[in-house]
């Protein structure tokens, strides 16, 4: 059995608008998160994933529900009486702290000894390969140094699980993917449980056991990075991370490991859902790009030999290095667009504007999903 | 070539500063040469200074006198009264104008600014008619049946506090303001968050980034009142003696232009070593103005 290290339990959070009214920010949201596990708050600016990680680390308090934090129920337990700390956005270095202040700040403030403060400091900043950087000053340090020394400072207290609040928004991108990694590692080797936030949905596959999809308040699915992308159970999640075609179409036949859709024009697709469907129902049929395929016609295709088939005019085609897009626009005049991967110099040349082309995917690469 | 522009841009920048720097040599620099001047010849029989001039050093070792040095040390403790209670009671003012919203903080801000558009003279006369044993405050004490008799409020060192206290506390609020409107609130969460009770991370955190504001309001506060005269003249009523009051009386009544001057000179000193220690406080103390 697998202990829970924070446990929301249809926790809600509102805030006074300015303009009068409320707005919620976080909209009874219930989560697990395992013990040891990196998990990741995903979604974009505004949907409560920073206002969840604020209330459990108490800066916020909730309206409605429940925080636990292994098994304690927190209350208004103030922040500075709860057994977790915090990696800032900002990475809010005390400015007229050294270093080695910084990083000591949460053990002085236990009333740990003076030796064993500086003996842990080193060891923090050997860490996050920071070491001797004691006596300097938060403003002598690059982006990515004051980053890993909030870490420091953060991790030092042997938090029972770390919160960090877009850690690397504020780096380039190279760095931002080296960081990743590094946080990562880190993570696996201190074994302590980090909760993540971030609107970026790569650094969020890269990065996390499981991961959260937050919008409007909402958490719209937890799931592994693979089971998240893979099958998206939202038209929210299928758009937000990665691309997703969307196709209109009904529910025409229910079988035991897949559902038949009918996109009008008489194109039958099979698909897979978790959902509950029932026949007549509308649907939203997602296919990422990459899982179509596109082919010439090879003459007529004949009725049933070969399911989840159709053909369409290439309207556009744009050239990105790996992959080629090219976008599709089906006989009843949908479009989708489809990405082929450049294995060959030629592979490019798959097809030209204007060219009819065939277009093909596997049933359980398409996802039915409701509005 | 190039150097023909320095020289210009030189000569520009020489004549941009001329008329101020005329101003300041002829309206500052020499008064204070002849003040310098004044402070080290004796006193003419009837005032003003002996003719042909006599060079001494007396007028200075005169303030070694213990009935002027306690004057001196009284103005001095009655200055520092003053300015802790200005920076005490300023610095929770000046933070709850820095958490309000843009609209009110302004309004705030005049509200702390508007008593600088009435002269200082008249607010202090104000002040003096509100404390007086028929005054405001005891009229509506005694009707009120709070207390029996007038309180005795005026021509002492109270009066004297309160006066100057509320005439130099915004000049204590707005450098703190200055400084704590700056101070990243997120740096309090991050103290919390790493185990700071609301007082450590006020003293560890929030207290020694705002400290630029704190001795700015300091100076600015401590300087004047240590040399004040009119407020202690008119609420002390010749019983509260300062240091600015006795400067006043040698150039007034006492007729020493001698002795008044060293005084002078001798608080000038006093002022220069608060101002160095200031300044010596660091950058951020003169950014916080």
């Amino acid at each position: 059995m697998t202990s829970l290290a924070i446990e929301l339990r249809n926790v809600s959070k509102r805030f006074p608008n300015p303009g009068g009214g409320e707005v919620i920010a976080v909209n009874n949201v219930s989560l697990q998160v395992n013990d040891g596990e990196f998990f990741s708050l995903l979604g974009p600016s505004g949907c409560g994933k920073t206002t969840s990680l604020r209330m459990i680390a108490g800066f916020e308090m909730p309206n409605g529900g429940e925080i636990l934090i292994h098994g304690k129920s927190m209350g208004f337990t103030p922040p500075f009486k709860r057994p977790v700390n915090t990696v800032f956005q900002n990475y809010a270095l005390f400015p007229h702290m050294t270093v080695g202040q910084n990083v000591g700040f949460g053990l002085e403030m236990k009333g740990a000894p003076k030796t064993d403060i500086k003996r842990r400091v080193g060891e923090a900043l050997e860490m996050v390969r920071l070491s001797g950087m004691e006596s300097r000053k938060p403003n002598q340090l690059s982006g990515g140094q004051q980053q890993r020394v909030s870490v420091a400072r953060a991790l030092i207290n042997r938090p029972e699980v770390l919160l960090l609040d877009e850690p690397l928004g504020a780096l380039d991108l190279k760095l931002r993917k080296e960081m990743q990694l590094e946080l990562k590692t880190l993570q696996r080797e201190v074994g302590i449980t980090f909760i993540y936030v971030t609107h970026d949905q790569e650094e969020a596959l890269t990065m996390s056991d499981r991961i959260a999809v937050m919008n409007l308040g909402n958490v719209l699915q937890v799931g592994t990075p693979s089971d998240t992308y893979e099958h998206p159970e939202d038209r929210f999640v299928a758009d937000f991370i990665g691309e997703s075609n969307f196709l209109e179409a009904v529910v025409s036949r229910l079988a035991p490991d897949y559902v038949a859709v009918e996109l009008g024009d008489g194109l039958f697709f099979q698909v897979t859902s978790k959902l509950n469907l029932s026949r007549g129902q509308k649907v939203t049929i997602a296919i990422r790009p990459e899982k179509l395929n596109l082919g010439p016609v090879r003459g007529t295709v004949s009725e049933g030999a070969a399911i989840n088939q159709f053909t369409g005019r290439v309207d556009e085609i744009v050239y990105i290095g790996t992959d080629t897009n090219y976008t599709v626009r089906m006989a009843g005049g949908q479009r989708v667009r489809v990405r082929e991967q450049n294995y060959l110099p030629t592979s490019r040349l798959l097809a030209n504007v204007g060219d009819e082309v065939q277009v093909s995917f596997s049933p359980d690469a398409a996802q039915a999903l409701v509005e | 070539m190039l150097n023909l522009i320095r020289r210009y841009k030189l000569l520009r920048i020489a004549g941009l500063l001329s008329p101020g720097f005329l101003w300041l040599l002829l309206f500052f620099n020499l008064p204070l040469v002849i003040v310098l001047y004044i402070s080290f010849v004796e006193r003419g029989r009837a005032g003003g200074i002996k003719i042909p001039p006599v060079f001494t050093p007396n007028n200075y070792l005169q303030f070694f006198d213990p009935l002027y040095l306690g004057i001196f040390w009284h103005s001095v403790r009655i200055a520092l009264v003053v300015t802790i209670a200005c920076v005490v009671l300023g610095y929770p003012l000046a933070y709850y104008i820095s958490r309000r919203d843009a609209r009110r903080r302004d309004a705030l801000l005049l509200l702390v600014i508007i008593p600088f558009w009435t002269n200082f003279l008249v607010r202090t006369y104000a002040l003096k008619s509100a404390l007086a044993t028929d005054g405001l405050i005891n009229s509506l004490l005694v009707s009120g049946r709070l207390v029996q008799q007038p309180l005795d409020m005026l021509f002492n060192e109270f009066a004297v506090i309160l006066g100057l206290w509320y005439g130099y506390i915004p000049f204590a609020i707005l450098p703190m303001y200055a400084s704590i409107e700056k101070f990243d609130y997120s740096l309090m969460e991050a103290a919390a968050d790493l185990g700071a009770d609301m007082r450590r991370a006020f003293l560890r955190v929030m207290l020694p980034m705002t400290m630029p504001g704190v001795v700015a309001a300091f100076v600015l506060v401590f300087v004047p009142v240590v040399g004040a005269f009119i407020t202690p003249d008119l609420l002390g009523g010749g019983k509260v003696e300062m240091i600015g009051t006795l400067i006043n009386r040698q150039f007034g009544v006492a007729r020493n232009w001698p002795f008044g001057s060293a005084i002078s000179f001798i608080l000038m000193l006093l002022v220069l070593i608060g101002v160095l220690a200031y300044f010596r406080s660091g950058g951020e103390a003169r950014r916080a103005l």
